[in-house]
């Protein structure tokens, strides 16, 4: 993607609140910034105009009164507007701060919710979308309309929250890429653009998470796709300027003095991200932080996760006592398992471990690589024989 | 072209000659297999015959309707006997020849002791749209 393609999608926000706030209803308004964006990408290929903002709300609004017009259903509202439209574009911090929470309504499913705020926040396409999820456009068609409708039936009164946008964000963050969009970035820049539009250090929280994961992409996965854990990344692959923006955020944030979940993650990520070398991680900080997650989400994920480090910080043996307070069937226990019993030297069962956490492992890359693990420590086995 | 579905099976297919689970393979046996698997993909998409290519978890179940207004009847998670599939792959290729020897260089992907593994593939065609010119 250009970089005026992001310069583009950035007012894109920006001109359907205008739009919204001259009256247009959301739905028609939304659609209508599409139909812009499109001919904008058309128009503008060899030249952008002197104010974009202006150029996309002019046509905007007009694609907007062809649409209201057509509809018949629409007319009575539609004679209410002045159908010239106000000279010169206002942006408003808090137009664009009201779509995000329309966007992230409580009454939307998560996936609902999702694709709503990559086209009317993001300004994504609905085929780039639809790429990026592997889903058919008319599929993703669907899915955005019924949002929208949703949306205008629950009622703007009662828009989301800060929260229900993060978690929003966060689910677009972890989803990574595929198709031409890069959704992990496209999440750091609407977590950029919320965390500049709210005073709320949990936002600042969730862009430091996500900087400082981002930070460590490249030397996650094999070039073959396979998955890297953590102790064996090229630590110099690491993008030290996203690190030391993420740590920067970070610290801005907890010096608030009002820590949340996301602060809290931040906080284990940038330990992690610290480190050298992974002999030399903080494991001790690094389980205090965990009981502080604790605090704000005790789920069986943290517990698991508090459990490993627990194990680097203090022994396998304190790993595994606390593994014993996390319930059976809790996704990726058993590869956590292995790990602690092969630590702890009972190869055995750390190779059936391994082997049973490959069969229930979520995706391909974590069957390879715990496959790959069990067939290690059986080979262990045999060499000691 | 035509387009085929080639089903791999956790369990069903008749059993291979080399059949030892994965986790008793040296790692580089494992690794050779892998990489096998993915240049074979790579490979098919770089030849324009790649279609799709998905893995299914070994969970699953079976589900039926029970009639209005009674939730649908589940049963599962499967059986150790039920025929299991394991995942496909769809290729789009010029003939049933071409298919079949893909399927044949799939199954031989190597295995324990690096010898290939000669697992059996079901190898399904797909019913195709009728022709525009039929005449």
């Amino acid at each position: 993607m250009t970089v005026a393609d992001v310069e583009l999608r950035e007012l894109v926000p920006r001109v359907l609140g205008v739009l919204v706030r001259r009256g247009a209803d959301f739905a028609t308004a939304e659609d209508a910034v599409q139909e812009a964006l499109v001919r904008a990408l058309s128009a503008w290929e060899r030249e952008a105009p002197a104010d974009p903002a202006a150029w996309l709300v002019t046509v905007a609004w007009r694609a907007f009164l062809d649409m209201a017009r057509s509809d018949a259903a629409r007319r009575d509202r539609e004679v209410r507007h002045d159908t010239r439209p106000p000279s010169g574009v206002v942006p408003d911090a808090d137009d664009t701060l009201r779509l995000y929470f329309l966007c992230a309504h409580p009454e939307l499913t998560p996936s609902s919710a999702v694709a709503l705020t990559l086209r009317a926040v993001g300004g994504l396409t609905t085929r780039q979308i639809a790429q990026a999820y592997l889903v058919p456009e008319a599929t993703m068609a669907q899915r955005i309309s019924r949002a929208k409708r949703t949306v205008a039936a629950a009622g703007l009164d009662r828009p989301g929250d800060v929260a229900t946008v993060m978690r929003v964000l966060y689910l677009v963050f972890n989803e990574g890429y595929s198709g031409d969009v890069d959704l992990a970035a496209e999440a750091i820049r609407l977590t950029r653009q919320l965390a500049a539009l709210v005073d709320e250090p949990e936002v600042h929280g969730l862009l430091a998470l996500m900087l400082l994961h981002h930070a460590r992409r490249r030397s996650r996965t094999r070039p073959d796709g396979g998955i890297v854990p953590l102790a064996e990344q090229d630590r110099t692959r690491w993008d030290t300027g996203l690190i030391a923006e993420g740590i920067d955020v970070l610290q801005a944030a907890l010096a608030r003095d009002r820590l949340g979940e996301y602060q809290a993650q931040a906080a284990i990520a940038a330990l992690h991200a610290d480190a050298p070398t992974v002999e030399e991680t903080d494991w001790v900080q690094i389980v205090e932080w965990y009981d502080e997650l604790l605090r704000f989400a005790d789920t069986p994920v943290v517990r698991l996760n508090r459990a490993v480090a627990i194990g680097e910080a203090d022994g396998a043996p304190a790993g595994l006592a606390a593994l014993a307070e996390v319930a059976e069937g809790v996704p990726r226990r058993d590869a956590v398992a292995a790990h602690l019993h092969e630590r702890n030297g009972d190869l055995e069962l750390a190779a059936k471990l391994y082997a049973q956490a490959a069969l229930d492992a979520p995706s391909l890359a974590e069957r390879d690589h715990q496959t790959r693990q069990a067939a290690r420590v059986n080979q262990l086995l045999r060499d000691r024989g | 072209m035509a387009k085929y579905l080639l089903l791999k099976h956790y369990r069903g297919a008749p059993q291979p000659p080399n059949a030892a689970p994965m986790d008793q393979w040296t790692p580089d046996e494992v690794e050779a297999h892998m990489k096998y698997m993915h240049d074979f993909a790579q490979r098919l998409e770089g030849t324009g015959e790649l279609v799709d290519a998905q893995a299914l978890s070994p969970d699953g179940m079976w589900v039926r309707s029970d009639g209005e207004g009674r939730p649908p009847v589940v049963d599962g998670p499967f059986a150790e006997t039920k025929d299991l599939i394991a995942g496909w792959m769809v290729i789009d290729v010029d003939s049933d020849e071409r298919a079949i020897e893909l399927a044949g260089e799939l199954s031989a992907a190597p295995g324990a002791g690096g010898e290939p593994i000669h697992e059996w593939l079901e190898v399904r065609p797909f019913l195709t749209a009728p022709p525009t010119v039929t005449q």
